[in-house]
């Protein structure tokens, strides 16, 4: 379980992050959703420390994580795992080299232990048989679900997603986020989802955040949302007329 | 202001690149990786370059010397002393600059933008030492190898050319280069190449690790460290050269 608690972000006097509080709970699909530009991906990167906090707690299962030593923020680290929106995996590197990479640095497995386990994250996001491509071989998908495999391969206890579906088609967008909701229930993983796609919100939304303006504007679930008389969240869920044919609008 | 920004930021970067490594294997693997990506793969251009460089220095020293009163064998001295002080050590590494320094830059910038680094930091990976400390070992070590090549590629252009264009004898050529030497300016040379080849690497890698935006901050990154590789190499030249030769 991770909580964050009264968190504040500012950059150059604008403030991004005002006062969030909010928690993440383990085996759990947890969304972070919002219009872009709100702040919920300056949320992620201050969960995970690529940006500090100007003030407030990030609790990982109780430990405070920005008032830990390096060597202490270093260990919970290792037991994160983070599927970027671009993958961000490692150009020089093939798929194989890829997922097994966080193996190669934290621990002490037989080669042929670490090929198992790569193959096994390889079979969970459907990628069997690809370990030899390079990132520039695979698609958009592909490419998604092999960062996927990474993030797991070291057995986290928290998934981290930034923008999963982002510039995927829709059925691809399914496989990805049933695939990050699999693993998470499987593994009993705490998971973190930044999005702002309303269908991974129906898919997979079991605890959610709707961020407005860097704040925490409204806290639910995917059955709630759809009900939600929140102006805001109104006009961020049924910001099209389709969504609202289709879901059929809590207004008209 | 900015400059000392700048010395500030590149030294807080340096105390991350040689804090201690987190797995020696990896390290390892990656240092021989960097010796053959930023070293083994710079021999052709060195070769190329030293061989014509030491043609033409043997040239315009035998054009030069028209007294009657200086031995022919000057023209394998003066071409010696010229490819092993300066030519080899600072000329071949300002070119080394351009070629690797670049590399190292838009690599690791390439990297920054497209989130691999902080893939990196999330893992709980040192991104600075696992992505920087590598680069600068491999070019310590190898650096000097190249420039020993260079050298004897250089002095043997010279002699071919030399030869060839009736400039000098094989004999006299020979004799210049074994004349009044001293290995006390080896020294100072390979002195030289460790400093540049740490300048290098050390300072692309600074502006590629800071790179922020997107593929133009990448392009800018790459000119700058080119840029400031080479005045630093000519300024940490001028240095030694005062400490070593002129004392």
């Amino acid at each position: 379980m991770i909580e964050i608690r009264n968190i504040n972000k500012t950059f150059d006097d604008r403030q991004v992050v005002k006062d969030v509080s909010f928690t993440f709970y383990k085996g759990k699909t947890n969304l972070i959703i919002g219009e872009s530009g709100c702040g919920k991906t300056t949320i992620l990167k201050l969960m995970v420390g690529l940006h500090k906090a100007d003030s407030g707690d990030i609790l990982y299962d109780g430990q405070n994580f920005p008032k830990l030593s390096v060597i202490e923020q270093e260990n919970i680290r290792k037991k994160i795992g983070m599927l970027f929106q671009g993958g961000a995996l490692f150009d020089s590197q093939t798929l194989e080299e890829n997922v097994q990479f966080p193996l190669d640095m934290f621990t002490d497995l037989t080669k042929a232990e670490k090929l198992e386990r790569v193959n096994f994250c390889l079979e969970k996001v459907q990628l069997v048989g690809k370990n030899k491509l390079y990132p520039a071989e695979l698609s958009g998908g592909m490419k998604k679900r092999a960062a996927l495999a990474r993030a797991i391969a070291n057995n986290p206890s928290y998934l981290f997603c930034d923008e999963p579906n982002s510039g995927l088609d829709p059925k691809t967008s399914i496989v990805i986020d049933n695939l990050i909701k699999n693993i998470t229930e499987e593994f009993n993983i705490t998971t973190i989802i930044v999005t702002h796609d309303m269908n991974s919100v129906i898919e997979i939304g079991d605890n959610i955040m709707f961020v407005h303006k860097g704040e925490n504007w409204w806290t639910g679930d995917k059955s709630q949302i759809l009900k939600t008389k929140n102006q805001e969240l109104f006009d961020f869920v049924f910001a099209s007329e389709f969504m609202k044919q289709v879901l059929g609008s809590p207004k008209s | 202001m900015n400059l000392f920004f700048h010395i500030g930021r590149y030294f807080m970067l340096l105390y991350r690149v040689f804090a201690r490594p987190q797995k020696h294997s990896v390290y390892m693997r990656q240092i021989i990786f960097e010796i053959n990506n930023i070293g083994i793969s710079s021999l052709p251009i060195i070769v190329i370059i030293s061989v014509f460089m030491g043609g033409i220095i043997t040239i315009q020293s035998a054009h030069a010397i028209d007294s009657p009163l200086v031995p022919l064998y000057a023209v394998g001295f003066t071409t010696r002393e010229s490819i092993m002080l300066e030519f080899s050590p600072t000329i071949v590494c300002l070119i080394l600059a351009g070629k690797v320094g670049s590399n190292i830059a838009s690599e690791i910038g390439a990297m920054r933008i497209t989130e691999q680094i902080d893939a990196l930091e999330i893992m709980g990976i040192n991104s600075a030492g696992y992505l920087i400390f590598p680069k600068i070992a491999a070019a310590v070590f190898i650096f000097p190898f190249l420039i020993a090549i260079s050298m004897f590629l250089g002095i043997l252009g010279g002699y071919l050319m030399g030869v060839s264009s009736g400039a000098c004898t094989s004999y006299q050529y020979i004799y210049g280069i074994q004349a009044f030497f001293d290995p006390g300016k080896l020294y100072y040379s390979f002195t030289k190449v460790l400093v540049f080849a740490f300048i290098i690497t050390s300072v692309s890698a600074y502006f590629g690790y800071n790179t922020r935006g997107g593929a133009l901050e990448v392009g800018k990154s790459s000119t700058s460290a080119v840029v400031y590789s080479s005045v630093l190499i000519l300024l940490f030249s001028l240095i030694l050269t005062e400490l070593f030769i002129n004392r």
